[in-house]
């Protein structure tokens, strides 16, 4: 497939068609709802979590496959423990406040709800434009750093080992699961 | 075939979906699933139209260029997408405030405006600091084994459920 990365034409129409799939389903998994997501954030209705473990276990296992046959790049994003951990702890606030995240707010746009195309929309646009004009001076003062976790991933690092690697991470997600359902939540 | 016209499919169909998807997306565009970055080249656009050399000057907007690609044409695309599956299932409507919101915070829109406003800015800022979101970091970051994903995933969560029950009380 590498052929066709640089064709710019066709990627643009794959992302159209990547994230057309991607809202549908986004809606139909009920994300796209302030109150499913601040549920989840409140402990009582699991959805996101559900639906977040298993994507991470089938998008992993699918990993696990096509990465010994070199058909997928493993490029993973670079930064630090500490840029995690506070630009985290920061997006959760805004995560909480606004009760969507910059993926399910372009769903809920999509599913009509007016604070999302407002005042969470010109929010979003605004704080990633702050960010770009803080970001120089963060990095100067040391405060947003790369560390040794920088572009790290366990992929690489055991050379797409399956038992090794994804085995155990999947059956945690998979047991996480089965508390849930156990629990009825 | 009724399934096409259902408003709520299960979480974990949803789920393997998206990852589905999000594999498809790595074939063939070398793309996993993100948000926030095409939030920031749209920001540079905008700021752009006022001030180009502000944004051309700009070290993280040099990184990051302003221009239409993929990961916008994704962004457009979801809306898109939950707009169809919205309107099929006859779930599309125009609603000013979240339920939950209005009956337990609210029911001035101005007031759910600001929260949104204020919501969106941390995200944004948060997003961009981490280097994702809960699509690029919490799916595609956490999927590739990325321990900056993990933790980022976990940060997200923490202070979303801090401020939530900070909002709703326990």
């Amino acid at each position: 497939m590498e052929k066709y990365y640089d064709n710019k034409k066709l990627q643009l129409f794959f992302g159209l068609l990547i994230g057309v799939s991607f809202g549908f389903l986004l809606h139909r998994g009920g994300v796209t709802k302030y109150d499913v997501i601040v549920g989840q954030l409140l402990l009582s209705d699991f959805t996101v979590i559900k639906i977040i473990f298993t994507a991470i276990i089938v998008t992993m296992s699918g990993i696990g496959l096509f990465y010994r046959k070199g058909l997928i790049k493993v490029e993973t994003k670079s930064g630090s423990l500490k840029n995690s951990i506070i630009g985290g702890l920061l997006f959760g606030v805004g995560f909480g406040l606004l009760g969507y995240c910059p993926g399910t707010i372009a769903g809920a746009i999509g599913n009509g709800y007016i604070d999302a195309m407002t005042g969470g929309f010109i929010g979003i646009v605004l704080g990633t434009g702050i960010y770009a004009f803080i970001h120089p001076s963060l990095v100067k003062k040391k405060i947003v750093t790369n560390d040794k976790y920088s572009e790290y991933n366990l992929f690489n690092e055991y050379k797409g080992n399956i038992l090794v690697v994804i085995l155990p991470i999947l059956l945690s997600l998979m047991g996480v699961l089965y508390i849930i359902e156990l629990l009825g939540l | 075939m009724d399934f096409i016209f259902e408003q709520r499919w299960s979480p974990y169909a949803v789920g393997a979906l998206i990852g589905l998807i999000n594999l498809l997306g790595m074939l063939i565009s070398n793309k996993p699933l993100g948000a926030s970055t095409s939030f920031l080249k749209l920001s540079g656009m905008i700021v752009g139209l006022f001030d180009k050399n502000r944004v051309l000057s700009n070290d993280y907007y040099k990184k990051n260029k302003p221009e239409i690609d993929w990961g916008m044409m994704l962004v457009f695309g979801i809306i898109l997408g939950a707009f169809l599956s919205a309107v099929i299932s006859g779930d599309f409507r125009l609603m000013k405030i979240p339920p939950m919101w209005s009956d337990n915070v609210s029911s001035n829109f101005i007031v759910r405006f600001i929260g949104a406003l204020v919501g969106g800015i941390f995200l944004g800022v948060g997003s961009r600091w981490a280097g994702g979101c809960t699509s690029g970091h919490g799916i595609s970051g956490t999927s590739q084994l990325s321990i900056l994903s993990w933790v980022a995933a976990v940060a997200f969560f923490v202070g979303g459920i801090i401020t939530a029950f900070l909002i709703y009380g326990i």
